[in-house]
């Protein structure tokens, strides 16, 4: 393993993988578009309206708005996710679209840097999509406070892409996924606060949530939809990017054993 | 063009390339043979600086290899094994896609795109998707991308298999109108007839090692008998025994045929008139008997 691992080698030419796969997106833009919204935001409006008309304030905004706030880091997580394992596997392992790439003066670092800002620029659309939604029905507290969640959203999307592309490197198939879905995404998703606030969960538990990624999306997300200045910003920048990092690190590690050996 | 010396690398204990060396000459088409897992394409992917060799050298376009790995790419256009062209774009967008790995501009890509359409025969089936092609035409278009950049150098990896023959034949002419424009090609193949049509020199490779090298018509006299007679039917058994050891240089029995490599073929041919039971065919020997001769008979998989 020791033999595979070395610090990437980050260029300018990534751009080239990037724009692949966005040359490849813009083809079927408008449907990948509609798929990737339908479903966050059919939770967010049935949630919010049905189960919030139940409720009282929930951690102190209405419901639609707190679920709101958490569907934005939410749906940027599903959506990096899903490009990482689903889409990068297609072109890694089923079209070879990489092996191609390789034979060019393009290393994996190039090709997984690619990858990684692609699944970020395209989990910055859905952020934004949800955040649009966001301004319709007017649940933010301050417009101009809200727009420094499209960052934050970036940087969401680039720590669950490096994290996702981990899972790429080690996956026999695309069945494996579901185990980091089933295992990781699903419990981040009722852990960190996405439908209910942390402060509801026992002790023990809010301790492993406060380590996890989402927790850290969201605790940033929320007080910008609100209009608060979020706490501790410099601690959840920090462990959004490590996390994201180290996964690129790591996966580029693995990929290298799993490719060029 | 490409200098190779004691390369070697191991997977685990297993040697898959054993202190190879090789020359490849400016201008020349060489050939790499060998029955599967000879290494063959173990050492196309170490020439390629895509894995880290465990000794020796490479020098290729006078670049060395894997230290400057990327830059000696930049020389080099490459027809894998396994066709991975990208099926999410048109001919015409993989070529155009295919250039900007390079790192060329979009502008110096399209004005390179009709004569690489010509050249693969492919002008009318520029917008056609990739799904639509067949097998010689995707053959094709991988030849057309591996030449994007101009390259000095080309590597193709077994790149008739699969195809019909009619394809092949017009893979060949490619390869030819390349060959004639002084690039250099290294191709690994283990149709002989490709090797023999193809290669200005050959190396035959077994088990990670070159067991002979040369010209394909200098490797067949040096090698083996000029001719051979195949005796096959009815009382096979007997005729060897009384027979093979005084009028062959050589021979050997595989399953019903024996192969009977002489340098007087109407002495065995005649001695044949005298058992009619037994069909013969009588041939000039080839690449591929002196191909059975140095890596053996036995299935390799």
């Amino acid at each position: 393993m020791s033999h595979f691992f070395h610090l990437p080698h980050l260029s300018g030419r990534f751009i080239p993988v990037w724009q692949r796969n966005y040359l490849v997106w813009k083809k079927l833009a408008i449907p990948s578009i509609l798929g990737n919204l339908a479903d966050p935001m059919l939770y967010m409006l049935g949630l919010g309206y049905g189960l919030g008309s139940l409720l009282p304030d929930v951690g102190g905004m209405p419901y639609l708005t707190f679920l709101a706030a958490g569907t934005v880091a939410y749906s940027t997580m599903n959506a990096a996710t899903f490009e990482v394992l689903y889409s990068s596997f297609s072109r890694m392992h089923v079209q070879r679209t990489w092996d191609a790439i390789l034979n060019a003066p393009m290393t994996l670092d190039d090709v997984m840097l690619g990858e990684l800002t692609w699944a970020a620029s395209k989990s910055l659309l859905s952020g934004v999509a949800i955040l649009a939604v966001i301004w319709g029905l007017g649940l933010y507290g301050n417009f101009w406070m809200t727009l420094w969640i499209v960052p934050v959203v970036a940087l969401v999307g680039f720590c669950f892409g490096g994290m996702g592309l981990v899972m790429n490197a080690v996956s026999p198939s695309y069945d494996f996924f579901l185990y980091y879905f089933t295992l990781v995404i699903t419990p981040m998703v009722l852990l960190c606060g996405v439908f209910f606030p942390v402060s509801q969960l026992p002790a023990a538990v809010q301790g492993v949530s406060a380590w996890l990624p989402l927790t850290h999306a969201i605790d940033l997300a929320r007080p910008l939809v609100v209009g608060t200045v979020p706490d501790n910003i410099a601690l959840h920048v920090i462990a959004l990017l490590v996390y994201g990092s180290l996964g690129y690190i790591v996966a580029l590690a693995l990929t290298r054993r799993r490719l060029l050996k | 063009m490409l200098k190779v010396r004691g390369l070697t690398k191991k997977y685990g204990d297993t040697e898959v390339v054993r202190g190879l060396d090789l020359t490849v000459r400016r201008g020349e088409c060489f050939g790499l043979l060998g029955p599967n897992g000879a290494g063959k394409t173990t050492t196309l992917r170490l020439l390629l600086g895509l894995i880290e060799p465990d000794g020796g050298s490479i020098e290729l376009a006078g670049i060395a290899v894997p230290q400057r790995a990327r830059e000696a790419r930049m020389k080099v256009g490459v027809v894998p094994q396994m066709d991975n062209l990208d099926p999410d774009f048109s001919v015409r967008e993989n070529l155009l896609a295919y250039g900007r790995y390079f790192g060329m501009s979009k502008a110096a890509v399209a004005a390179r795109v009709p004569e690489l359409l010509d050249f693969a025969g492919l002008a009318s089936k520029a917008d056609a998707q990739i799904a639509q092609l067949s097998g010689g035409m995707k053959r094709r278009l991988t030849l057309a991308r591996a030449l994007v950049h101009d390259p000095d150098i080309l590597f193709l990896d077994e790149p008739t298999t699969g195809l019909d023959p009619q394809a092949r034949h017009l893979i060949w002419q490619g390869l030819r109108r390349l060959i004639n424009a002084g690039k250099t090609i290294v191709l690994t193949t283990h149709f002989m007839d490709e090797a023999e049509r193809l290669t200005d020199r050959l190396a035959i490779l077994d088990h990670g090692r070159v067991v002979a090298e040369g010209a394909p018509r200098a490797l067949i006299e040096t090698h083996i008998e000029p001719a051979v007679v195949e005796v096959f039917g009815e009382g096979l058994a007997d005729w060897t025994g009384q027979h093979a050891a005084n009028l062959c240089q050589r021979f050997e029995t595989v399953g019903e045929t024996l192969f009977c490599y002489t340098s007087t073929p109407d002495i065995v041919i005649d001695a044949l008139r005298h058992a009619p039971a037994l069909r013969y065919l009588h041939r000039p020997s080839n690449l591929e008997d002196v191909f059975l001769k140095l890596t053996g008979r036995d299935l390799r998989d």
